[in-house]
């Protein structure tokens, strides 16, 4: 048992390192075999039931198959995205050099990322998100231009800086478990989960609140976000849709495993008020600044704030339905942005610009990526039938289940607002007439086809996900102790 | 409420020792203060590399009086890493880069160091009133991990040079190292060596971006990194 995790855990790596020296096709090739494998393996492990592997260092129950699901999908349809997307011999920039090291950072960036959710143990998933960090900061700073470099200095720095935090956090965890098990011990999930309830209250407090800070800074709570706008807008495209779509999920996912163990400990009051405290001032801030965007790319960036702050206010919620909502939020997010950025990839590569002010009659040049691109802003504005509509809808369920009345209503006010200022500007850089000597046509069907491919599988989620998904989304709000 | 350590706990250690210890606390206190307000960059980096020499004697300390072999191999990974390795290849580059001072306070020295003098009262007495009970090392020493830690974030907010912000990072590694040596001194060698591995890795990464950043700007200031905001 367990060879499928073993084979998650070596295949991106194995691949990053061949891409080092391969031919480029080969490397190409190889990515995309190597997404796909992945993201087989990960949807084959969505009815299965707790799996452990290398001697119980690799372990994933349902919560972590939500998030490998959501890593592994982006890290498919980015490596179709980006055979399309970084051309050799384009304009210049894209050298061999540069497509060895591209494809090789973006296996050992999704590879990072899926090992979070695939260790077991809270010291090991601090190592992988940390490698996450020194991996995509490369990847940030890739371009060489001035912009690329601020950002990438400035994302390693804050970064590392929060995991620092996040690492203090982990010690202090471990100390609570000391408490229980003596002095050395593992920090492995089922053990931590066991005997939470024997922790010293005061100190579990402490090190959810300083694992909220640190694993926050890369979600992109405010008001420790600071980093994210720069870094996603001055990234290659590819990696802004992963640093988006499963970077900021995984982050999540770290802050939930420490949610799950401070619930045990002391109650899930103080935990929900502490998620829906960041929450609540991450969704205003970006709904505020939504509305005065004027590069595409940072525009989705102040939308990735936005959901982040819905996933957390989400798990405020004390019924069940909205940790489902939650959940499922992961994965909608995930397709959504990741195809919203791959829209604006497209249209970088066709107008050579981000600026929307200078970005006229995107649906009128391609003619499909541009309206694939307006329905995934629309699904990002949680318009039915995509699944964003559906996620949302289960947390103001489950709020209004709460009688958390005027917290949903303000909930739902933010929403409209950031609705609007994601509309307002996509719609006119979309939907006005085309300039003069724009062609009308396609930069690469392996765009239109990445996007395709997140599409559907968002419609898909919000028409009528899978029986063996739904399941799996119960089970892990279960393991999040919902409805306790 | 006291956790179950304390019941388990050895014999206590003697004070002479404990009092050594926490002398070697103090003094990786004292080098953070001493690398905020230093306006060379090359002795920042000497400082760090001593506050790391520091944090290695209270390894072996920990290794010598709780028994726990491993932390001697911990101490010795750390000793090469942190004060060796990472001094040497920041020091290089800025032999590379040929440059020494940057002028990069953003307060005045005496200003930099009251604010930190405050923030590491506030980290001692809030640490001090958790019921936290070390067996491995004196717990006064917790607040002073957590005292290195806010005054590196200071150092990183109040100094505009590429150098003092890396070595922020990294000496804000070395405080929470003085924190798992009080707290979590039984952690496993595997899990630490991953830390150490992590820090080494982040360390070639902060170097790569500090040589772009020198070769696009000619400088270590940070103050040119302004394009991106809103």
């Amino acid at each position: 048992m367990g060879w499928d995790l073993l084979v998650i855990t070596i295949a991106p790596f194995v691949v990053s390192l061949v891409c080092w020296w391969a031919p480029v096709a080969l490397g190409r090739a190889l990515t995309l075999a190597s997404g796909l494998l992945s993201l087989g393996l990960a949807l084959g492990l969505v009815t299965a039931r707790t799996t452990t592997a290398a001697a119980g260092w690799l372990r994933v129950d349902a919560l972590s198959v939500v998030f490998l699901v959501a890593v592994t999908f982006l890290y498919a349809a980015t490596s179709i995205f980006a055979i399309g997307y970084v051309r050799p011999g384009g304009d210049g920039t894209v050298t061999t050099r540069y497509n060895r090291r591209f494809f090789a950072g973006l296996n050992l960036f999704a590879w990072a990322m899926a090992m979070a959710p695939l260790v077991n143990g809270l010291a090991l998933l601090w190592v992988a998100i940390e490698v996450t960090t020194v991996v995509s900061a490369l990847l940030v700073a890739i371009d060489g231009t001035d912009g690329a470099t601020e950002a990438a200095w400035k994302y390693v720095l804050i970064a590392s800086m929060g995991l620092g935090i996040a690492l203090l956090a982990t010690v202090v965890m471990y100390y609570a478990g000391s408490s229980v098990f003596g002095a050395v011990h593992e920090l492995f999930y089922p053990k931590l989960l066991g005997s939470a309830a024997r922790f010293p209250p005061e100190v579990v407090r402490l090190s959810f609140v300083l694992a909220v800070l640190g694993y926050g800074t890369k979600m992109g709570l405010v008001p420790v976000h600071t980093w994210l706008p720069d870094a996603h807008s001055e990234a290659p495209t590819p990696i802004s849709a992963l640093l988006s779509g499963s970077l900021l999920a995984v982050s999540f996912y770290a802050i939930l495993r420490f949610y799950q163990i401070a619930q045990r400990a002391i109650g899930p009051t103080f935990p929900r008020e502490v998620l829906l405290a960041f929450g609540l001032v991450s969704l205003a801030v970006a709904a505020l600044y939504l509305a005065r965007q004027r590069d595409m790319k940072r525009l989705l960036a102040y939308s990735s704030i936005e959901h982040m702050g819905i996933l957390a206010i989400g798990m405020s919620f004390s019924a069940p339905i909205a940790v489902v909502g939650v959940l499922l939020h992961v994965l909608a997010h995930a397709a959504a942005k990741g195809t919203a950025f791959f829209g604006a990839g497209s249209m970088l590569r066709k107008f050579g610009t981000k600026d929307m002010t200078r970005l006229k009659g995107g649906v009128g040049a391609l003619p499909f990526s541009g309206p694939m691109l307006v329905l995934a802003v629309l699904g990002l504005c949680a318009m039915p039938p995509f699944g964003m509509f559906r996620s949302e809808f289960l947390i103001v369920s489950g709020g209004l289940a709460d009688r958390h009345d005027a917290l949903v209503a303000v909930l739902v006010v933010l929403v409209l607002l950031a609705t609007l200022g994601l509309t307002w500007f996509s719609t006119q850089t979309m939907l006005s007439p085309t300039a003069e000597g724009v062609l009308r046509g396609e930069t690469s069907l392996w765009i239109v086809g990445s996007m395709v491919v997140g599409l559907v599988a968002l419609a898909v989620l919000g028409v009528h996900p899978p029986g063996q998904l739904s399941d799996l989304l119960r089970r892990a709000a279960h393991e999040l102790g919902s409805g306790a | 409420m006291v956790p179950l350590l304390a019941a388990t706990a050895p014999p206590p250690v003697p004070s002479s020792f404990s009092g050594g210890a926490e002398a070697i606390a103090v003094l990786v206190l004292l080098s953070e203060f001493a690398m905020l307000r230093a306006p060379l960059s090359r002795s920042q980096v000497r400082l760090y590399a001593f506050q790391s020499l520091a944090v290695t004697a209270l390894a072996f300390f920990v290794a010598a009086t709780q028994h726990v072999p491993e932390l001697y191999a911990l101490a010795g990974f750390s000793f090469l890493l942190k004060v060796v390795f990472v001094p040497g290849i920041v020091l290089r580059l800025l032999k590379d880069a040929r440059v020494d001072l940057v002028a990069s306070n953003r307060l005045g020295v005496a200003t930099m160091v009251l604010l930190a003098i405050a923030l590491s009262a506030f980290a001692f007495f809030v640490v001090g009133r958790l019921p936290v009970r070390s067996h491995s090392l004196p717990t006064p020493a917790l607040g002073l991990a957590a005292a290195v830690i806010l005054v590196a974030f200071l150092l990183v907010m109040l100094r505009s040079d590429v150098v003092s912000q890396a070595v922020g990072f990294f000496s804000l590694e070395n405080g929470v190292s003085v924190a798992s040596l009080v707290v979590a001194a039984g952690l496993p060698l595997i899990v630490e060596v991953a830390f150490l591995f992590d820090l080494l890795v982040a360390v070639v990464v902060f170097g790569v971006l500090m040589r772009v950043h020198h070769g696009r700007t000619q400088s270590l200031s940070t103050d040119v990194l302004d394009r991106l905001k809103g």
